[in-house]
């Protein structure tokens, strides 16, 4: 029972009943106290207790460590009928350990962990998805709402944060859209280089970089640039708002908040994404003409004839398609967990990931139908 | 004396989240012109009773009565007139801070006033001037201060001169002074504009200089224990809860 500061507490045979409680050396929560199992263990099972009474002549030093162990000798005490005389112990310490026995603690006010049975967390979890599923369709509702009143003139949102809005998710947005697809029109045709070259065809890495770009990657990268970076944006926005009560104000004052905040966030990235995906286009086709002409030696003349000959403006078009479903999309889903959020800073945090891991399922999911469509169509 | 009118009207009100029940069982009425008290330990639920009588949380049972409309049973747009004549101050203010502090108190009157720009914008700088920020007209929320934070979301919720002014613990944060020239201004309010005030709060010094009617919820029994003048509460509630909140604990 003795450590480094040589702190102890140790229980002296009784007289009559009467445990005193030895303590000594100078307790502090740094340097670790003594196990103290032992001497309640003792006075747990001894025999004829009647009453405990404190010697702290050798004690030096105590801080709440101390006290720790005290209130659970407190607690034995009250539970076993042994009275506790606590005049041995420093002025301090008695006041101290007065006050933490003193109001008892409340039933029911602890709260206990129960897990409940496998089968009962599935239904819980399938009720849940359930109740998270009429919450998107109530909110798209909503916006579909919204936007009626926009097409009859009568929604209310200012134009000066429309406009802010288009600024900041479009062409604040521009530098690492630009980075993201030239890298990406790079590695495309890099890759396409080494099997193409194999059979004299490096000519059509033009074409591969072309059509990759324009029909689908321009549009898929852009969309997950813009989940993570404005629909997580949109999210932290909207719930920071919910925290602060300021959607609560808005709503009392009558001023709907699917007006007044989620329209201008859903034009605006809807208008923005587009526009964006075809500057993603061009990039990834400069990241392209770059392998072409500095690893396939092709000249700069020849990689853009064979681009706009195997280029057509179907490919364009949907590619446009794409990027204006998944900037609905990401808006929808930044939105939408920005309005769930809950008032607290951490709920703040939940929504921002959960709108982009949404947002980003979204587009592939997204992705995948669109492109069976087409080819179930034919174009 | 006139014979006093209600205004807001609680029967057997209960609240709740989901299955967690806050406060059941509910009655009171707040009179117009009242200056009305909701007080009691942090946590039993005086904010989540005020959104429910602001609209913006549906009681799990019983009804609220705006005179003799009952909220919750009325169409939207009788709720939107219903809302119109009220103004509320919220805990920590909850300006719109993406916007200037004459922007968001002129947005309510853009939106439900005929009034031009430059008679809005004289508006707007009436109300500052009667929370004293005066000149404070460009600032955003994030550049002031907690209490003036607070003078600004009153001067919002002031806006459209409503009849019914909700406040959400207006002087938890405001130093002594700012908080007695806050209750004289809800005074003033009461007096000048003939509003009815419902007032969250548990400094004691503003129940008694201001409240003339109160209720007292309780978080162990989860409803109300007390209803009346607080002054009168203070010397005749039998209940010793009451009374030892009302006298800080026999401090005071
Ligand atoms: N959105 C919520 N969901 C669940 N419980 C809540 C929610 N908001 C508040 N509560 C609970 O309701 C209780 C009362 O909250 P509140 O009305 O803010 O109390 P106060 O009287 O301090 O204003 C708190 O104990 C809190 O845990
Ligand atoms: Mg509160």
């Amino acid at each position: 029972m003795q450590n480094g500061s040589g702190s102890t507490l140790q229980i002296a045979d009784s007289t009559g009943g009467v445990f005193t409680v030895l303590l000594a050396g100078a307790w502090s929560i740094q340097q670790g106290l003594p196990s103290v199992e032992e001497a309640l263990g003792k006075l747990k099972s001894g025999q004829g207790v009647k009453k405990i009474i404190f010697d702290c002549t050798a004690l030096t030093g105590w801080d709440s460590g101390l006290l720790t162990q005290l209130t659970k000798i407190a607690a034995l005490c009250d539970s076993q009928n042994i009275a506790l005389d606590t005049s041995g112990l420093p002025e301090g310490l008695q006041r101290l350990l007065a006050l933490a026995i003193a109001i008892p603690e409340r039933k029911g006010a602890r709260k206990t962990a129960i897990r409940d049975p496998f089968l009962v967390r599935v239904a819980d979890a399938t009720f849940n998805l359930q109740a998270g599923s009429r919450d998107a369709l109530t909110f798209i509702g909503d916006v579909t709402l919204a936007l009626g009143r926009l097409m009859s003139g009568k929604a209310r949102f200012r134009k000066a944060e429309l406009f802010f809005l288009m600024q900041s998710c479009g062409a604040e947005a521009l530098p690492i859209v630009c980075l993201i697809s030239l890298l990406v029109g790079l590695i495309l045709a890099f890759v396409g280089a080494v099997q193409l070259q194999m059979f004299g065809a490096q000519i059509y890495v033009a074409s591969l970089v072309g059509i990759g770009m324009v029909r689908v990657m321009g549009a898929i990268m852009t969309g997950i640039i813009m989940a993570g970076r404005t629909g997580a944006a949109f999210a932290a926005e909207l719930g920071t708002m919910q925290v602060n009560e300021e959607i609560d104000a808005l709503q009392t004052m009558g001023i709907s908040p699917m007006e007044f905040l989620v329209l201008p966030r859903m034009i605006a990235l809807t208008v923005m994404m587009p526009l964006l995906c075809v500057y993603a286009d061009l990039m990834g086709i400069l990241g392209g003409l770059v392998v072409g002409v500095g690893m396939l030696d092709l000249g700069v003349m020849e990689y853009y004839n064979q681009t706009v000959i195997s280029l057509n403006l179907t490919h364009f078009w949907i590619g446009l398609f794409y990027s204006a479903v998944f900037g609905v999309l990401v808006a929808l889903c930044g939105c939408l967990r920005g309005m769930q959020c809950g008032r607290s800073a951490s709920a703040v945090g939940t929504a921002t990931t959960s709108a982009v891991v949404t947002s980003i399922v979204c587009i592939i999911v997204a992705t995948a139908i669109i492109t069976v469509i087409c080819n179930v169509l034919g174009i | 004396m006139p014979q006093p009118e209600p205004h807001i009207t609680v029967t057997d009100l209960t609240m709740a989240y989901g299955t967690y029940v806050l406060q059941h069982d509910l009655n009171f009425t707040v009179n117009r012109g009242d200056i009305f008290i909701i007080m009691g330990g942090s946590g039993c639920g005086k904010s989540t009773l005020l959104r429910h009588l602001v609209g913006l949380k549906q009681p799990a049972k019983g009804k609220v009565m705006y005179g003799v409309t009952s909220f919750w049973d009325a169409d939207p747009d009788e709720r939107d007139r219903i809302m119109r004549g009220v103004g509320i101050l919220y805990q920590s203010g909850a300006l719109w801070s993406s916007m200037t502090l004459a922007e968001n108190i002129a947005l309510p009157l853009k939106e439900y006033s005929r009034l031009s720009k430059s008679e809005i914008s004289e508006i707007v700088s009436l109300k500052l001037a009667l929370v004293g920020l005066a000149g404070f007209d460009d600032y955003y929320p994030s550049e002031i201060s907690g209490g003036m934070k607070k003078r600004a979301g009153l001067a919002r919720a002031m806006a459209l001169d409503p009849e019914i002014l909700f406040f959400d613990e207006p002087s938890a944060g405001l130093d002594p002074v700012s908080a007695k020239l806050l209750d004289d201004l809800i005074i003033q309010l009461r007096d000048s504009l003939g509003s009815t005030i419902v007032v969250v709060t548990h400094e004691l010094a503003s129940i008694f200089a201001i409240g003339n009617n109160s209720v007292f919820l309780d978080p162990d029994s989860k409803t109300m224990i007390a209803q009346g003048n607080p002054r009168m509460l203070l010397k005749e509630c039998p209940d010793p809860k009451v009374h030892t909140f009302l006298t800080r604990a026999g401090s005071v």
